[in-house]
């Protein structure tokens, strides 16, 4: 937040990478939305309609992710998801102490380098943890009707299954909560959901021109 | 040339709105043509005689059948049952009261134990197959009146006589009114029993009945209960309770009961979109079809009971005569011939496992009076495979039993005469006599119990539309809320998981709120 430094503009996120994350955004908000309603936490759509939206959500989400896949791999954008040690603990102690007094932001964002060390970490256990989890117990969910045909009642019941696709689901919840909140510690409250709604982020001046080498 | 195709066409419309009431069949024979029936007929059994002339086995079929001996030894439990002995929780039992309870007996005569169940004439063809107008009035033995008769005898009220050679000349096959008139009026009255068959299925609308819809597919029973050879499709006390097969393609050979929904609809007959994976479909594995498709039954106007008390029967208005009280809808709820009833409509049925076996508490089973005793019990294990969630009607009794020998007791109720609680309104001498006709002995003490009876639903299949709606089962509290055996998502959750889980979301939000506060005062504090 230093008021000194000259500040530039810098494309980060591309238009296919905004579309994909306010959307996956919407998806997730109202499965968990559909979702708590037919773990019967509360009632609001009613229970038909919150399956026919949960369910046409996953599907939607599914699709998603086809595209976003071949998008990250085309694109080489996957990179920015591989976790790095560096920094961790400086991220840490920055979100911890350094926020509440002014210090520099420890991590330095550029295009290429877009997510900070706990950003990645926190990527990485949702799409190897949560993502399974979610997923794995939500296509069980679905495909409940099939699992004579495949054999699969013989190990598996639904209430394990929805037990579990309840565990994922409070950890997504934990994850937006956190997620959301992060937004707001940019160089301003607003800057982060800004950069997600521009593609543009206003970072420092001088550091972008000596990019920071992390390994 | 266009004239005449429209003139088929109308013909054609007329041939079949002439034809859809009774089976959507016409007949290739015209009764009332032929000599054997020109009459005139002096009693029922004559009229057989002349039908089994051209039907020549059609009694030896039914003789084998139920509906003619009213005695069944169900092959699955041992159990000896049948109209015959059986003890129910509505008027109770039939031995004793035959000449009442026999007009609903497919017969003539038979009025005590010597009825000669191998008299062929004695088949009554007109029960089943009038088209209007027969009848078989009570206390005559299932004779239908053929002379003015005054009954009960030295009462001054009169039964008048019926034409038989004209209901003979006028016979077909079994409509929705010939099998009502027992079907409908088990118990004494119209839809007592069942609660899911009453009057106003002849004459269904489609929100009543899809299948039986006056308009509409206008199916008679035996569209479904399907005979062969007299012997009909069919049986509450030997349900078909799952059968998860496809539908029977037109005669395909096959054992399967034609008269459950699968034999046409098959088990997975929803058509549904792609995407939902066949969720729908998914539910016959544990639910019975009438479960989401019958929401409720006596929805057709007419009332069914729900509990009927003997105990409180044989109170007499103070001039000594037996008296009815009438609740504001004109429903009978008192009667001190038979005690209180208590009348339902749009009843939502009960629910539970059952996987089509039936046992009975029958005269000669000890029960145990300090509960409610089951007259009947619907086996299946929760989440049996073979077993389907079904909806049921529960019905309370309170009636006799032996208080010494601790057996349910059948009383003479109907029959004119010193020991029939209907005309003295003494139970010990009623009691006794019901006793001495079922052959079980009686200590002579006696007292009432309560006792329940369970009736499938499976009639008055509602439109699809108006079928039981998701939230009613997947919901806290719902239809379903005590049954066990089954995971079912808005009503069934981890407790431990959800606390655990809302405390972890709460945590969250209070951390970023903390952290929140926190940035905002250190951050006024800088600006100070």
């Amino acid at each position: 937040m230093s008021h000194t430094t000259p500040m530039t503009r810098i494309y980060v996120f591309k238009r296919y990478e905004r579309f994909w994350h306010w959307s996956q955004a919407v998806l997730v908000i109202l499965m968990l939305v559909t979702g708590f309603e037919i773990h019967g936490s509360y009632h609001n759509l009613g229970f038909e309609r919150a399956v026919r939206l949960h369910t046409l959500s996953a599907w939607t989400l599914l699709a998603l992710w086809a595209f976003t896949i071949f998008w990250q791999f085309t694109t080489g954008e996957w990179r920015q998801y591989i976790p790095t040690a560096s920094k961790l603990v400086a991220m840490a102690r920055y979100y911890m102490f350094g926020i509440f007094v002014g210090a520099p932001h420890p991590y330095h964002k550029t295009a290429l380098k877009k997510h900070n060390p706990l950003q990645r970490l926190a990527y990485l256990v949702l799409l190897a943890l949560v993502s399974p989890i979610i997923w794995g117990s939500g296509l069980l969910y679905l495909f409940y009707a099939y699992w004579g045909g495949l054999g699969l009642d013989r190990w598996l019941s639904l209430e394990q299954v929805a037990t579990v696709h309840t565990a994922g689901a409070f950890m997504m919840l934990v994850f937006v909560i956190a997620h959301v909140y992060l937004t707001t510690t940019g160089h301003t409250v607003f800057a982060h959901i800004k950069a997600m709604i521009t593609g543009w982020d206003e970072v420092e001046e001088d550091l972008r021109a000596t990019p920071e080498k992390t390994h | 040339m266009r004239h005449r195709a429209i003139h088929a066409l109308f013909a054609l419309a007329v041939l079949m709105a002439g034809t859809a009431g009774a089976s959507g069949k016409a007949s290739t024979a015209d009764h009332s043509k032929f000599e054997a029936l020109a009459g005139p007929f002096d009693s029922g059994p004559a009229v057989t005689r002349a039908c089994l002339k051209c039907h020549t086995e059609a009694s030896h079929q039914i003789m084998q059948t139920r509906h003619w001996t009213w005695d069944y030894a169900n092959p699955a439990t041992g159990q000896r049952l049948g109209k015959k002995t059986m003890v129910n929780a509505f008027c109770i039992g039939d031995q004793s009261n035959e000449p009442f309870c026999q007009s609903c007996h497919i017969g003539y005569g038979w009025k005590d134990k010597h009825f000669d169940f191998s008299d062929a004439n004695k088949v009554d063809c007109l029960a089943c197959h009038n088209t209007g107008e027969y009848t078989k009035p009570f206390g005559f033995a299932g004779n239908p009146v053929t002379v003015r008769s005054e009954y009960p005898p030295g009462s001054g009220k009169f039964v008048e006589p019926i034409d038989l050679a004209k209901i003979a000349q006028a016979v077909g096959p079994t409509r929705r009114d010939n099998c009502g008139a027992c079907h409908y009026n088990g118990g004494g009255g119209d839809g007592v029993k069942h609660g899911d068959l009453d009057s106003s299925l002849n004459t269904a609308t489609h929100e009543l009945d899809v299948h039986m819809d006056k308009d509409g597919l206008n199916f008679s029973c035996s569209d479904c209960h399907v005979s062969d050879q007299h012997a009909v499709a069919g049986s509450r006390i030997a349900m078909t309770a799952a059968d998860p097969h496809p539908a029977l393609l037109r005669g395909e050979k096959s054992e399967r009961n034609p008269a459950a929904c699968q034999a046409c609809h098959g088990d997975k007959p929803h058509k549904e979109n792609l995407l939902a994976a066949e969720r729908l479909n998914a539910h016959t594995d544990t639910l019975a079809c009438q479960t989401c498709h019958i929401p409720a039954f006596a929805r057709g106007g007419v009332s069914t009971k729900m509990a009927w008390d003997w105990s409180q029967a044989g109170q007499l208005s103070a001039e000594g005569k037996p008296f009815q009280k009438k609740d504001e809808h004109g429903h009978v709820i008192y009667d001190s011939k038979k005690g209180a009833f208590v009348h339902g409509q749009n009843v939502t049925p009960a629910y539970q496992w059952f996987d089509g076996r039936v046992t009975y508490t029958l005269q000669d089973d000890t029960i145990d009076p300090t509960t409610r005793v089951p007259i009947n019990v619907f086996h299946g294990a929760p989440g049996a495979p073979d077993a389907r969630i079904w909806p049921v009607k529960v019905f309370h009794g309170r009636q006799p039993y032996d208080t010494e020998r601790k057996t349910l007791l059948v009383p003479n109720v109907a029959v004119p005469g010193d020991t029939s609680f209907w005309y003295n309104f003494d139970w010990p001498k009623a009691l006794a006599a019901g006793a001495d006709a079922t052959g079980a002995p009686f200590s002579g003490k006696y007292d009432f119990v309560d006792t329940q009876m369970l009736w499938p639903i499976t009639h008055m299949v509602a439109p699809k539309e108006k079928a039981v709606a998701c939230h009613e089962c997947h919901a806290d509290g719902g239809r379903l809320a005590g049954i066990e055996g089954v995971y079912i998502p808005g009503r069934d959750r981890s407790p431990w998981l959800d606390r655990l889980g809302w405390l972890a979301a709460l945590a969250a939000l209070l951390g970023v709120s903390l952290h929140a506060i926190a940035r905002i005062l250190t951050h006024l504090r800088k600006e100070d």
